[in-house]
């Protein structure tokens, strides 16, 4: 409840920077230099243009869009039993998926795709890239246990989190992935199988559905997003 | 005999926690169990004591929040939690467009202003369970799916176009005192997400079909199910984004109940 209630009074500080516009030479003839306030570019004498129209929704400095999963601003538990939130995973390319440990069916070869993404990666690129599993069952899934599941299945790399969120976190970064769920029995839930590549700054890029699907898009998205 | 004098202690102690746990502009709902048309493994779900908002959130309602929460303002708000059609049924950030009826119920709000908008007034959105619960009563019975008169209504409904613009308490309210349940609008639930009609897991494909299959739905026997049908094909099809002009929502609260 207090959880809820520091959501709800967080609200005012978002976008401010509305009517902050920035103004740049149409041909940049300073380069980067922008103003602002409207002008002329002392350059070449025309009128400056405003560029913010894109960006203007940006949360102030932080420079997250409005389309991040980094808005999400819920609590979560690695399996290294630190506290962090989504936004701490910026700056790398994130490829995440829901599952649970105690899955016996789907989930296998859902963590098994994700492995078969990673072995068809350079090395060089998962430097630039964190492997997310979110837990769906985040009552069970301990981050004990996704410790262990993780030495389990060989996904124990710094490349790899695991998440134990709440059970309004889960639900609601469900939503934001799309992603159905539903709790069949006290240890099973029935869930869709979506693979979603973020960029760096948490935007969706890519979703592959299914089990066992061809993952050569996926890998095609990632290696773009970690090229750099 | 103990064990009854016993229960009759818990339901005091419970009665007078509702007495006490009684907000205003919301009903007591007494938990039980039923067979919902689609529950977990189709199997009899339980649901507990709760309380449920007697209307739906209106517009008027909706416009009050804005102004207090600006991050769900029309232009304000951010496109990972709506669509483009989020609250277009407003002039601008704070009011409403002329032609619209603040005793209406909101509509254009997705899944997270919804949920948000329970949670700042420290409730919650219902879940699917609970929100059938209390929609299967009638004005006399709590479980009136059987009754032919019940689904007729709510079938007629589905038919009429338009209902979103009626305004909340018109029609006559359920035995649990709750107004339009059916009749107005589509209402948001917690856990829509819950209902996978998309086969895309393979545990959920050979149980699902049953939602699909028309024979299972037409049949005379079924029609007490249709309308529960329409209402969880819909479900199924929402994302938490979208904002749909006869797409509501209402709150619920828990009840703190010593265990």
């Amino acid at each position: 409840m207090v959880l809820t209630l520091a959501s709800c009074n967080s609200n005012k500080s978002d976008k401010v920077s509305d009517e902050l516009a920035i103004y740049q030479c149409p041909m940049q003839c300073e380069g980067e230099k922008v103003y602002f306030e409207p002008g002329s570019c002392p350059v070449c004498k025309m009128d400056l243009q405003a560029v913010e129209n894109q960006n203007s929704k940006e949360v102030e400095d932080e420079g997250i869009s409005e389309e991040s999963i980094f808005n999400l601003t819920s609590k979560w538990h690695t399996e290294e039993g630190e506290e962090i939130q989504l936004e701490d995973l910026k700056g790398k390319t994130l490829v995440m998926v829901m599952i649970y440990t105690s899955c016996k069916a789907a989930c296998p070869r859902l963590v098994a795709d994700m492995r078969h993404i990673e072995s068809q990666l350079p090395k060089s690129n998962i430097e630039n890239l964190q492997f997310v599993l979110v837990s769906i069952d985040p009552k069970t899934d301990t981050p004990e246990r996704l410790k262990a599941f993780a030495i389990e299945n060989t996904m124990d790399g710094k490349q790899w989190t695991f998440l134990q969120g709440t059970e309004s976190s889960v639900q609601e970064f469900a939503n934001v992935l799309a992603v159905k769920y539903k709790k069949i029995s006290p240890i099973d839930f029935s869930h869709s199988n979506i693979i979603s590549v973020f960029n760096p700054k948490g935007e969706l890029i890519h979703q592959q559905e299914g089990l066992g699907v061809d993952n050569k898009e996926t890998v095609e998205a990632i290696l773009q997003l970690t090229q750099e | 005999m103990k064990i009854n004098a016993f229960g009759l202690v818990v339901f005091c102690c419970v009665f007078q926690m509702f007495l006490f746990a009684q907000t205003e502009g919301m009903v007591f709902i007494e938990g039980g169990r039923y067979l919902p048309l689609y529950g977990r493994d189709s199997t009899v779900v339980e649901v507990n004591n709760f309380n449920m908002d007697i209307y739906p959130v209106t517009n008027k309602e909706f416009e009050q929040f804005v102004a207090k929460y600006p991050k769900w303002q029309k232009s304000k708000v951010i496109k990972l939690f709506s669509d483009g059609s989020y609250l277009s049924n407003w002039k601008n950030d704070l009011e409403l467009k002329d032609t619209e009826n603040p005793n209406s119920p909101v509509t254009y709000v997705s899944w997270f202003a919804a949920k948000d908008y329970c949670e700042c007034q420290g409730k919650r959105l219902p879940t699917v369970d609970e929100w059938e619960y209390v929609a299967m009563s009638d004005e006399i019975t709590k479980d009136a799916r059987v009754k032919p008169s019940y689904n007729e209504q709510i079938l007629a409904w589905y038919e009429a176009p338009r209902s979103n613009e009626n305004l909340i308490g018109e029609s006559p309210k359920n035995v649990w005192g709750v107004y339009d349940l059916h009749g107005l609008v589509w209402e948001w639930t917690l856990d829509f997400n819950s209902v996978l009609i998309t086969g895309e897991s393979r545990k959920d494909v050979d149980k699902d079909s049953n939602l699909f299959c028309g024979s299972a739905s037409v049949n005379a026997t079924d029609l007490m199910n249709y309308a529960a049908f329409m209402r969880y094909a819909i479900r199924g099809s929402l994302n938490a984004k979208y904002s749909m002009k006869n797409l509501g929502f209402r709150c619920v609260q828990d009840i703190n109940e010593e265990k």
